[in-house]
């Protein structure tokens, strides 16, 4: 058994969220990039919180990447993201294409001359 | 749990787009392979928890009491340009992951769907899925070494593809193979934009 599957034995997922399963807002694709706030506290946060906040210190990272790097299921980072973004301890870039919006032919075409100058 | 990353993890701070596309197929198939051969860091691997939808097909003997089930996602990631970066999540193809596939198509821009001709039928399902979220796609047919040589027409008669739809051939190993799979899929998306 991994560390983590360990970890995960012991403190059921949404102990971690108070039993929240859902996030206190719906904007956060699994790619809204985030960074912390500079001269926000983490001191006080929960243990999982506050790694995230820490994590965030050093630059942008995705919603996934922290739920990677923080072995913690996507909901979950979902839900403590919402909070810390509530709290003021982290600030969202939306960079996504809004859902139900055309794709943007302008973003393809960048990315297709990029993937071809790889 | 860490507390700092190498700066390679993050993501550029001139980064002002994200591009979210999916590489989908049934287990074993190639995916985290051809992630893993054009991403500038290391594939990560992160799990999503399901309630009931994968309970009557997961084996749950000796766990009864156990409600949810967890399924693994890896992705990885591409900075093109000063601006641009391409997430590129790896996606089981097996319908039961339907509830997985809600979130993961939400502004997605398409899926390259990996097939392998030694067992084409394991890539019917992440075609119904694909089709069922609207997603535009390509289909890419991963060469093993023992790999049948198949006409393509034989392949697309197979997979019931439709004439607009393209199929192209990869290693999956291959940085250079996989970034021309990855463009075949982009360059059908802009051509889609344009009809």
């Amino acid at each position: 058994m991994s560390p983590v599957s360990r970890r995960r034995d012991l403190v059921r997922p949404y102990v971690v969220t108070g039993g929240r399963a859902r996030p206190s807002r719906n904007t956060l694709d699994l790619v809204t990039l985030l960074t912390a706030v500079p001269g926000r506290p983490a001191a006080a946060l929960g243990p999982e919180a506050r790694a995230m906040v820490e994590l965030c210190r050093g630059g942008y990272l995705a919603v996934v990447d922290l739920a990677a790097h923080l072995a913690l299921p996507l909901s979950v980072t979902r839900v403590l993201i919402a909070d810390l973004l509530d709290s003021g301890h982290l600030a969202a870039r939306n960079t996504h294409r809004p859902a139900g919006t055309p794709a943007d032919r302008d973003t393809l075409e960048r990315l297709l001359d990029a993937l071809h100058a790889l | 749990m860490p507390s700092t990353l190498c700066e390679t993890a993050y993501v550029r701070d001139s980064v002002r787009a994200t591009v979210k596309l999916l590489v989908a197929g049934a287990f074993g198939v190639g995916k985290t392979t051809l992630i893993g051969s054009v991403s500038e860091i290391t594939p990560l691997r992160t799990e999503e928890v399901m309630t009931q939808a994968g309970a009557a097909v997961d084996d749950l003997t000796g766990i009864e009491g156990k409600l949810t089930t967890t399924v693994a996602l890896d992705f990885g990631r591409l900075t093109l340009g000063e601006d641009l970066a391409l997430f590129l999540f790896g996606t089981p193809g097996q319908s039961r992951f339907l509830p997985l596939w809600q979130d993961l198509a939400h502004g997605a821009y398409g899926a390259l769907v990996l097939a392998d001709t030694r067992a084409l039928q394991r890539c019917f399902d992440t075609l119904a899925l694909v089709e069922q979220h609207g997603l535009p796609y390509v289909v890419a047919v991963n060469r093993f070494p023992d790999s049948p040589a198949h006409p393509e027409a034989e392949v697309r008669q197979a997979l019931d593809l439709e004439a607009g739809t393209p199929l192209v051939t990869c290693d999956a190993r291959d940085h250079t193979s996989s970034r021309s799979a990855l463009i075949a899929l982009v360059a059908h998306l802009h051509h889609l934009t344009g009809a």
